[in-house]
């Protein structure tokens, strides 16, 4: 068995595990033992792809094997890894094994929970390993139902329309997909649905590519929260439980950009470089607007999720630059962000549990009362608005150094523009910092509570680990990443 | 004239017959100790028809009775896929055949069922259209009486009242068109009929009634108004089996019949198709939202689904062709998951079947309302569940002919039907209830029969070789 299929088995194989499980020990113990070999088997994956390319593999694409699924169509099923997706993979494991232990004090129908959590996981692993267009869009889908469920029974807050409007907004995303799905597989003579081998046969008339690229391009854009296409996203982030809101804005947005990269800008490259414009323009109103937008929310979990918009659509602002400076640090900043706003609503998650508001007006002087929880969410806060040291920095730094290369008026403007978000990033971070953190606490309730407890520590640090690790030695992971990168770049430029 | 033919084409209709008559005459002399085995003795004769069909089936073409008869190794396949479709109905019957009220005509049940899959057997089968209204007639007239079964039940009279009227109409219709058809042509030889078809107004006008006859039994819009009432009313075994077996087998004799006569006419009736299809889909699922009853919540839910499974009629292809039958089992599957849950939930909480029932069903019934979910998500098409793959095959022949604006649309509405579809999981997951139904265990038939749909749910789409084999024998234009 290909090692990349067992990415996708091991959360089946959980699901069984925490079907046959009869008390939350041994939930648990299925939990850290499925999560854990999915960290293991990505690390391994990480310095055996490293270790590949240094002894000269240099095929796009490594580890791929593939068999027939459906004759009739040329679907197969289809894997393989290029340093995007491995990067994305680890990203992954690592959401998945710390959102295991920032869920560790639920007590609500745990088993189903988690059974679901590990469907998601399915989802998103297959996603990232496949090569097959059809097999690829599946596993995109796997990746979004659970989330209704997952919202609208453990969530909180306005939980069933925050998670009716997240399933359907990004269902008719998928809906775009699948045409545009049929229109690039029929479009290119309705021989292959591998990605590698269409991209190769390159034979999409242009006035077919016209009509798919924006098609497949906003359908990825939903999840990418793309403007107008985000107002998901802050309702979804805000109703869903802790675990979910690191998984969805961590992994699953970044699928989003991921397909944009993939699948819209790699197979139909003629009309991506028409087309740019529309989206570079789009993307640039996410991120300032996602910022802007963030500064006069007074929820916790909201400001966050508006920060994503503004950091995801630097993402896609990222990739359509078209050169390989800006979209490495579109793969780093889809790692950085990943983690920090896992970190972030792991943080989050963890004061509500205890002051049961995320109300920003009604916290404050928390530092005195919960120091450990408090210095991390500083820590978190600093990568976010690209402190150097911390992966924020250097994903930005490689955006807008790579934004600013393309030297026509349009794309110096719109860069000026996005560099804005940076300066606007520090103003809301700093002030929910200063207001919730620091100075004295009103609230007598407040000072009974307590610091965080081992299981939350442990998912903490990791991020933090990680964080720092990207931002103090991004070069391992940045050559990783620009090698593939720079393939697919100079596959859409020619 | 040669009867050879009769053993080897009719293998399937002979095991039927077979049936009917063993289900009469057990009906006849069984004594009070013998009827309880009445249920299990039917699952296995459909079995047995299911056997007889799929078998070791002949794998080339022929015809018995001069052509009026006729056999393609394609036959076969949906024939069995009705067969398994009429035994899960049966087995999820049981329960609601025990009642006091129903015990002493339990036998009528069967013969009538089987009767109505006799003749679709013939219709699937029909060379002549003679053969093929007769097929539809033996169709119909046995349903009827289904469809009042309850007949103590107001409601069910007024159903079957409402079917036989609409089922007579359609007939009628049909049998206007024929003639028009016997008029222009001189014969009604299906093979015989595609040469001298030229579109003359009066061969689409005949198109037009032939299309409206068979549109009333798939229930498209806007031959779909008897559905909802019917639907409802009706007992709900009788619903599924309107549902789905009725409704699969029409839906592939629109096809084999516009694909193998009317094949000089494609242009107009892939006209009709395509308004049809957008009607049925828009309508039904813009009705569907407001259902609370669940029965004709499902009705409108499997009017848009038949404006799906019309989508591989339009395309004409084998690959369409494929893709239908494909569907149709699938949608067999998840449908009768659908209906053995709201069966059984009917039969042990004294009739409950709105939507607010459900509410919390999780709680106390955890085991039905998994079955139920999965069957909507594949209904919904959801991936990894069939519904999914069986959606994308339809899209994708339709797409294939470049009927990309009419994909689209479809596409569209599936997020529509995703939005009613979730609504009842939101029931019974989500939305709390200080009285739910309570705990109960279904009984063992039942409890086979979604272990089967589950079983397809799953696994149809998972494992290709089912699609590849339907494959194997499609034909097209």
């Amino acid at each position: 068995m290909n090692i990349l299929s067992l990415f996708p088995a091991i959360p089946l194989l959980m699901m069984l595990g925490l079907w046959a499980a009869r008390n939350t020990r041994q939930i648990h113990t299925v939990m850290v033992a499925g999560a854990s070999a999915l960290l293991v088997l990505a690390i391994y994956l990480v310095l055996h792809f490293i270790g590949l390319r240094n002894s000269g593999e240099t095929a796009d694409m490594l580890l791929t094997d593939s068999f027939m699924w459906y004759a009739p169509l040329n679907i197969h099923y289809s894997v393989g890894v290029d340093g995007i997706s491995v990067a994305m993979i680890l990203l992954s494991t690592i959401i998945v094994f710390t959102g295991t232990f920032a869920s560790w004090q639920m007590t609500f129908n745990v088993k189903e929970f988690f059974m679901w959590f590990c469907l998601l996981s399915v989802g998103v692993f297959g996603f990232f390993i496949s090569l097959d267009l059809f097999t690829m869009f599946m596993f995109y889908e796997v990746a979004l139902i659970p989330m209704y469920l997952l919202i609208g029974v453990w969530g909180s807050g306005r939980k069933e329309y925050s998670a009716m409007k997240l399933t359907l907004m990004l269902m008719g995303g998928s809906a775009l997909l699948l045409i545009g799905i049929l229109g690039i597989y029929f479009g290119a003579g309705a021989t292959t649905m591998n990605i590698m081998e269409i991209a190769q046969m390159h034979n999409i008339p242009i006035n077919l590519q016209r009509i798919w690229f924006p098609i497949i391009f906003i359908g990825f854009g939903v999840l990418g929260a793309l403007f107008p296409f985000h107002t998901w996203s802050p309702d979804g982030h805000a109703s869903a439980p802790t675990a979910v809101s690191m998984l969805h804005a961590g992994v699953l947005m970044k699928l989003g950009g991921y397909g944009c990269f993939r699948v819209a800008m790699f197979l139909l490259p003629d009309a991506a470089q028409e087309l740019s414009w529309i989206f570079i323009i789009l993307t640039t109103i996410s991120v300032v607007y996602g910022a802007f937008s963030a500064c006069v929310q007074t929820d916790l979990k909201y400001i966050n999720a508006y920060s994503s918009v503004s950091h995801c659509g630097l993402v896609l602002f990222a990739i359509l630059m078209m050169n390989t400076t800006a979209a490495t640090g579109a793969v780093l900043q889809m790692l950085s962000h990943g983690l920090m706003t896992a970190l972030f609503f792991a943080l989050i998650g963890m004061i509500y549990g205890r002051t049961h508001t995320r109300d920003i007006r009604e916290l404050s002087g928390l530092m005195r009362i919960m120091p450990f929880l408090s210095v991390c969410y500083v820590i978190a806060g600093l990568a976010n608005l690209g402190l150097p040291g911390l992966s924020g920095f250097v994903a930005e730094m490689t955006i807008f150094n790579g934004a600013f290369m393309e030297n026509d008026t349009f794309h110096r403007v719109v860069t000026v523009i996005a560099c804005t978000s940076i300066v606007i990033t520090a103003v809301y971070i700093l002030r929910l910092i200063g207001k919730i953190l620091y100075g004295t606490c009103t609230n007598p309730e407040h000072l009974k509570l307590t610091d965080a407890t081992w299981d939350e520590k442990l998912a903490v640090v990791i991020l933090i680990v990680a964080i720092a690790g990207l931002g103090l030695s991004p070069l391992w992971m940045s050559d990783m990443i620009s090698s593939s990168v720079t393939s697919v770049i100079s596959h859409i430029l020619n | 004239m040669d009867f050879s033919g009769i053993l080897i084409y009719m293998r399937g209709e002979i095991a039927l017959i077979a049936a009917i008559v063993i289900a009469f005459l057990y009906d006849l002399v069984a004594g009070k100790g013998a009827r309880k085995y009445f249920n299990p003795l039917m699952c296995i004769l459909m079995a047995g028809c299911i056997a007889a069909c799929l078998v070791s089936f002949p794998r080339e073409s022929g015809d018995v009775f001069g052509g009026m008869f006729t056999y393609v190794p394609v036959h076969s396949i949906v024939k069995s896929i009705l067969a398994i479709g009429t035994l899960i109905v049966f087995l999820q019957a049981d329960t609601w055949l025990r009642r006091d009220d129903t015990e002493f005509k339990r036998g009528e049940f069967y013969v009538l069922t089987l009767s109505t899959l006799l003749g679709m057997y013939f219709m699937v089968s029909a060379g002549h259209f003679l053969m093929f209204f007769i097929g539809m007639e033996l169709a119909s007239v046995p349903m009827a009486c289904l469809v009042a079964f309850d007949k103590y039940r107001h409601n069910s009279a007024e159903a079957g009242a409402k079917f036989i009227l609409c089922a007579l109409f359609a007939s009628g219709l049909m049998l206007y068109g024929i003639s028009f058809l016997y008029g222009t042509c001189g014969t009604l030889y299906f093979e015989d009929m595609a040469s001298r078809l030229d579109g003359s107004a009066l061969q689409i006008l005949a198109l037009v009634f032939f299309f409206s006859g068979l549109g009333f039994k798939i229930s498209l819009v806007p031959f779909h108004l008897w559905t909802a009432d019917t639907y409802q009313g009706a007992p709900t075994a009788v619903t599924s089996y309107l549902s789905v077996v009725s409704k699969g087998s029409a839906a592939f004799v629109l096809m084999a019949v516009l694909v193998k006569v009317f094949a000089p006419m494609v242009e107009q009736w892939q006209m009709i198709l395509y308004v049809v299809i957008i009607l049925s889909i828009t309508v039904a699922n813009l009705f569907a939202i407001r259902q609370q009853n669940l029965k004709r919540f499902l009705a409108f839910s499997s009017i848009s689904q038949a404006g799906y499974i019309m989508l591989a009629v339009i395309s004409g292809t084998s690959f369409g062709m494929t893709s239908l039958i494909y569907y149709v089992l699938v949608y067999l599957a998840a449908n009768l998951a659908a209906f053995g849950v709201i069966s059984a939930v009917e039969q042990n909480s004294g009739g409950k079947v709105n939507m607010s029932d459900y509410n919390g069903l999780y709680k106390t019934n955890p085991k039905l309302a998994v079955v139920m979910t999965l069957a909507l998500f594949s209904l919904a098409g959801i991936p990894p569940f069939a519904g999914f793959f069986s959606k994308f095959f339809i899209f994708a022949s339709a797409f294939e002919e470049g009927f990309h604006v009419l994909v689209f649309i479809a596409l569209i509405n599936t997020i529509v039907s995703l939005y009613y579809y979730i609504l009842v999981v939101k029931a019974m997951f989500i939305t709390p209830n200080d009285s739910p139904v309570a705990a109960f265990r279904s009984d063992c038939s039942t409890r086979i029969s979604l272990v089967l749909c589950l079983a397809g749910i799953l696994l149809l789409g998972i494992v290709s070789s089912v699609y590849d084999g339907i494959n194997l024998f499609s034909f097209g234009l």
